[in-house]
C-alpha cells in the first residue's frame, strides 16, 4: 500500500510542479486572451445577435431559440409537451395538438430541428421538428414562432432519422428508428428478423401554407434507420439514412446489433418513388394517425385521425433505393455543401466513412453490387467509398460543414470538435469538449450556404462546468470561433433539456418579420369578444361559457354569480390589447389546469369546475401595467340545488 | 518486490517527461497569442472529466486502474498518450487492463521505447486496443466471437474452459467501474497488424 501513495503522492507532486509551470507562464497570457474571446460574444446590452440558434430540447419535448454568440435563451416554444407558462396543452384551444392515435399524449422526447430551404438555402419560413417517442413531426412558424401543425407518423416507432427537409421543402422525411410490424399486430418478439420492417415516411410540404400531408412511406427492411439527410445540389432528389443493426437483432441491441462489420447507409431515390406513387404505384393501407392543424386566426388547433397511408415496396420501383456498405454502426449521416460526400460517422470507431455521390451513380451505373439485402442492391464498398478520415479520436456522431471546404465531427468519447478538410480528408484541428458531445451546429451547416462563424458544441455531460445544482443539472454547450485556421474556444452556456441537434440562421432572416402583436380584427375565434360590451354567461345545462375580455387592467366582467358547484365553467379570455408585448394571464382558485397566457388579440380558453360554495377569485398572472395587482375578479359559487339567476357586471353594470 | 523496482525506473523518467510536456505547452500558449489569431480561451490537459474531484461517486476505471498498485505501467502509459479524459467518459468502457507483470514481459525496451513523445501515437493505438465500448462480464464475454476495439481493429474471442482469452491475454480477474467494468487481463494485447 505504501508504495501505492508513493507513486501518487509523486504523480501529484508532478501535476503540482505542472500547474505551477503553466502559472509562471499564465497570468498575462491567460489575461488577454480571455478578454479577446469575452470581446467576441459579449453583446452590449441593448445590441441584438447575430444569429438565431434553435436548439432541441430533448426530452422537455420543447424547442428552445437561443442568439448566437451571446448564448443567451430568448424563447422556450412548446411543441409536444405540455407548457404552463403559455397554456399550450391545458387550453382548450390547444389540447387538439397532442392528440394521437393513442388519445392526448402530453409529451414527447423533440430531438433534430431543421429550417425551411429554398434552393439549398435557408428561407426561414419555418422549422420542422421530430417527435421520437410517439413519431409525430411538427411546423413551426417562423413569423410567431408557435406550433402550427403537428402529424403524427404511422407505421412507425422512435422517430429518429427525421426531420430533415429536402433542398426546397418538398418534403419533411422521417424514418423509423425502431422496426415494428406493419401494420401493427400480435405476433411474437423474436420473430422479428424477415418480418419487422422500418417505414421512411415522406410528407410534404405545401409551398404556400406549409401544410403537411403523409404522402408515402417506404417499407425498407427491419434495421433501424438512424439519422438521414437530403442530397442537395447535384444529389437533389435522393436522401440518405444511416442504418444499424443490419443484424435485426431483439434483444441484448448492445451486443446484438454490432456483430455485422459493416452497417449501410440507404440511399433512396425520393424523386423517382414520387413519379411511381403519381403514377398510381403503392399501395393504399388502412391505418390510423392524427393530422392536428392549428389556426391563427381562430386561435385553435383541430384534430383530424387520417385512415389511409400509401405504402411502397422499394423493390417495386427500379433503380431507387440501394445501401453503401458503411462500417461500425453509423449515426450521424451529413451531406457536404456541394451535395457531393455523404458522411457516415460509425460511432464505434475512430473513421469517418466518407462516400462519393457521384462513385455511387456510376456504382448503379455499372452495376458494381455485393449482393442484395431483401432484394434491394448493396454498392460494392470499394467503387462508393471517397475517403477515410482517420480522425484519432473516438466515438464519431455527426458532421456540419462550413463553406471553405471544411468538416467538423464531434467525437463522444474522447469528447472533442475534430475539424478536417474535404477532399484530403486531413484533420487539421482539434478542440476538447467539456463534455463529451453529441451534436454540433454551424448555422445553416447542413445547407449549400453555411454560414461558417461560429460552431455549437452540444454535449451530454455537464458535471462541473457550472455551480453544482445536485444531480441533475441542465446541458453545457461550447461556442467555438471557426472563421480562423484554429477553432477558438469563446464561450460556455447552460442548454435546456437535451439537445440533440440545433438550427440556425442569420437573425436579419427571421428579425424584421416576426409577428408583434394578433388583430383583434382578425379574431374570428368563436368564442371571442372583440368589444367589452359583448362581454355576457350563458349558460348550457351545467356548462357555463363565461365570454371575457381583458385590457389593462381589468376584466370584463369581473364580477359573476349563480355559478354552482358541479358545474362545467368554461372562460373564453379575449385580449383587446393591440400593443407590442402587453399579455394578460387567467387563473382561479383550485383549477385543475394551468393558468392561460394570452397575447394581444388572441383568445384561450381554460375550463374550471368548482367543487366548494363560496367566492372565490381569479386572477390575471402576468404584471400587465402598473395597476396590474388590482386585475382580479370574483366568482360566486353556490350549493348544486341553488336557484341564484346567473349574473355578471363590471363596475357594478 | 521486482515490479516495484522496475515502476520506479518507469514513473520517474515520465514524471520527467511531465514536467517538459507543461512547460512546453506554457510556451506554446505564447506563441499563439502573439498571432493575430488564437483568442480563444486555452485549454489545458488537465482540463477534462478526469480531473474533476469526486468522491462520491465509483469509481470509473481510470480510477481503478490508478489505485492498483499491480497497474502503474498502464497508467504511467495512460497518461503519457493523454488517454484520462477518454477513460472517464460515460463510455460504457471495458477496459482490458494488462499487469505490470505483463508489460514486464514485453521484450526488452518496449514499453520504455513507447512511452517516448514520438511515439504516442502508437502507444495510444496500443492502448486503444484494450478498451471496447461496452461493459460484459467475464461470463458474458463467452457469448462473443470477437470484440470490436476502440482502435478499429477487433480483439479475438477464445473460451478455454472456464478461462476467456481477449487477443491471447488470458483475463485474471474483473472489478465494475462506475462507467463500465476493468478486466485484468496477464498480456499486454497488441493490435494485429493491418493487411
Amino acid at each position: 500500500m505504501k508504495k501505492i501513495y508513493y507513486v501518487i503522492g509523486g504523480l501529484l507532486g508532478a501535476t503540482l510542479l505542472y500547474m505551477g509551470c503553466n502559472q509562471a507562464a499564465g497570468p498575462n497570457t491567460s489575461g488577454a486572451l480571455a478578454s479577446s474571446a469575452a470581446e467576441k460574444v459579449y453583446v452590449a446590452p441593448g445590441e441584438q445577435d447575430e444569429f438565431y440558434a434553435f436548439l432541441s430540447g430533448g426530452y422537455s419535448g420543447n424547442l428552445t431559440v437561443y442568439g448566437l454568440p451571446s448564448g443567451r435563451m430568448f424563447k422556450e416554444i412548446p411543441v409536444f409537451s405540455q407548457f404552463p407558462t403559455s397554456g399550450y396543452g391545458y387550453s382548450e384551444e390547444t389540447k387538439p395538438m397532442l392528440n394521437t392515435s393513442f388519445g392526448f399524449v402530453p409529451w414527447d422526447d423533440l430531438h433534430h430541428p431543421d429550417i425551411s430551404q429554398t434552393n439549398g438555402e435557408l428561407d426561414g419560413r419555418w422549422v420542422f421538428v421530430n417527435g421520437n417517442n410517439t413519431p409525430r413531426i411538427a411546423r413551426i412558424s417562423l413569423e410567431t414562432f408557435e406550433t402550427e401543425e403537428i402529424i403524427e407518423i404511422p407505421n412507425s416507432a422512435g422517430n429518429h432519422s427525421s426531420a430533415f427537409i429536402t433542398e426546397n421543402t418538398e418534403y419533411v422525411i422521417a424514418g423509423t428508428r425502431f422496426a415494428v410490424p406493419v401494420p401493427q399486430r400480435d405476433m411474437p418478439i423474436d420473430q422479428y428478423k424477415g418480418n419487422f420492417k422500418g417505414a421512411l415516411s415522406f410528407i410534404s410540404v405545401d409551398p404556400e401554407t406549409g401544410r403537411l400531408d403523409l404522402k408515402f412511406q417506404v417499407l425498407m427492411p427491419g434495421f433501424n434507420y438512424d439519422l438521414s439527410h437530403p442530397g442537395r445540389g447535384k444529389s437533389h432528389g435522393w436522401h440518405f439514412f444511416s442504418t444499424y443493426n443490419t443484424e435485426e437483432a431483439n434483444t441484448l441491441m448492445e451486443v446484438n446489433s454490432s456483430q455485422n462489420d459493416k452497417d449501410f447507409i440507404a440511399a433512396i431515390n425520393w424523386q423517382k418513388i414520387e413519379e411511381y406513387v403519381n403514377n398510381g404505384g403503392g399501395e393504399k393501407m388502412a391505418t390510423n394517425y392524427a393530422h392536428n392543424v392549428y389556426s391563427h386566426e381562430t386561435h385553435t388547433g383541430t384534430s383530424t385521425m387520417k385512415k389511409e397511408v400509401v405504402t411502397v415496396d422499394p423493390t417495386k420501383v427500379p433503380d431507387a433505393v440501394f445501401f453503401l456498405p458503411t462500417p461500425k454502426s453509423p449515426h450521424g449521416c451529413d451531406v457536404d455543401p456541394s451535395g457531393e460526400y455523404i458522411i457516415g460517422s460509425g460511432k464505434l470507431s475512430a473513421d469517418l466513412t466518407v462516400h462519393s455521390f457521384t462513385k455511387m451513380l456510376a456504382a448503379i451505373e455499372g452495376k458494381k453490387f455485393d449482393g442484395e439485402a431483401y432484394g434491394i442492391p448493396i454498392l460494392s464498398f470499394d467503387d462508393v467509398m471517397a475517403g477515410i478520415v482517420k480522425s484519432g479520436g473516438l466515438g464519431p456522431l455527426h458532421t456540419e460543414f462550413d463553406a471553405r471546404g471544411n468538416a467538423y465531427t464531434t467525437f463522444f468519447i474522447s469528447s472533442e470538435v475534430v475539424k478536417w478538410r474535404l477532399e484530403t480528408w486531413d484533420v487539421v484541428d482539434r478542440k476538447p469538449t467539456f463534455y463529451s458531445v453529441g451534436h454540433l451546429m454551424i448555422p445553416g451547416g447542413n445547407s449549400r450556404k453555411p454560414f461558417g462563424k461560429y460552431v455549437v458544441a452540444m454535449n451530454k455531460i455537464t458535471k462541473d462546468r457550472y455551480l453544482p445544482t445536485g444531480p441533475e443539472m441542465e446541458h453545457s454547450a461550447q461556442i467555438y470561433d471557426i472563421s480562423g485556421e484554429k477553432m477558438e474556444l469563446i464561450y460556455d452556456f447552460p442548454t435546456h433539456g437535451e439537445p440533440h441537434y440545433a438550427a440556425g440562421c442569420p437573425a436579419e432572416l427571421l428579425a424584421s418579420k416576426s409577428k408583434k402583436i394578433y388583430r383583434l380584427d382578425e379574431n374570428k375565434h368563436p368564442y371571442a369578444v372583440t368589444n367589452p360590451s359583448e362581454a355576457r354567461v350563458e349558460r348550457n345545462g351545467n356548462e357555463v361559457h363565461v365570454y371575457m375580455s381583458t385590457i389593462r387592467s381589468h376584466f370584463t366582467p369581473d364580477n359573476i354569480e349563480g355559478v354552482k358547484v358541479g358545474d362545467k365553467v368554461y372562460f373564453h379570455i379575449t385580449n383587446h390589447e393591440q400593443d407590442f408585448d402587453v399579455p394578460h394571464g387567467f387563473s382561479i382558485i383550485g383549477q385543475n389546469t394551468s393558468e392561460l397566457l394570452i397575447m394581444p388579440g388572441q383568445t384561450k380558453t381554460s375550463v374550471w369546475e368548482p367543487k366548494q360554495v363560496g367566492v372565490w377569485p381569479f386572477y390575471c398572472t402576468d404584471f400587465c401595467s402598473a395597476l396590474h395587482q388590482e386585475m382580479q375578479g370574483y366568482v360566486r359559487v353556490s350549493p348544486a340545488n341553488s336557484n341564484i339567476d346567473l349574473s355578471w357586471s363590471l363596475g357594478g353594470e | 518486490m521486482k515490479a516495484t523496482t522496475r515502476l520506479k525506473f518507469l514513473v520517474y523518467p515520465l514524471l520527467l517527461l511531465f514536467l517538459a510536456v507543461g512547460c512546453n505547452s506554457a510556451n506554446k500558449t505564447d506563441k499563439s497569442s502573439n498571432s493575430t489569431e488564437g483568442v480563444g480561451i486555452e485549454t489545458k490537459k488537465e482540463q477534462g472529466q478526469a480531473f474533476i474531484e469526486n468522491d462520491e461517486s465509483t469509481p470509473n476505471v481510470l480510477q481503478i486502474a490508478i489505485g492498483s498498485q499491480d497497474h502503474t505501467t498502464l497508467v504511467a502509459a495512460v497518461q503519457a498518450a493523454d488517454l484520462e479524459n477518454a477513460l472517464v467518459n460515460a463510455g460504457p468502457l471495458m477496459v482490458f487492463a494488462p499487469t505490470n507483470d505483463a508489460f514486464a514481459a514485453l521484450p526488452e525496451g518496449t514499453v520504455e521505447n513507447l512511452l517516448k513523445p514520438e511515439n504516442k501515437d502508437a502507444l495510444a493505438n496500443i492502448l486503444k486496443h484494450h478498451v471496447t465500448p461496452g461493459n460484459y462480464s467475464k461470463d458474458f464475454l463467452k457469448k462473443f466471437k470477437k470484440l470490436g476495439q476502440a482502435n478499429g481493429q477487433d480483439a479475438l474471442i477464445e473460451v478455454k474452459g472456464e478461462d476467456v482469452y481477449v487477443g491471447g491475454a488470458k483475463i485474471l480477474g474483473s472489478v465494475s467501474a462506475g462507467n463500465g467494468i476493468v478486466h485484468v487481463v496477464d498480456k499486454v494485447i497488441l493490435p494485429p497488424s493491418e493487411e
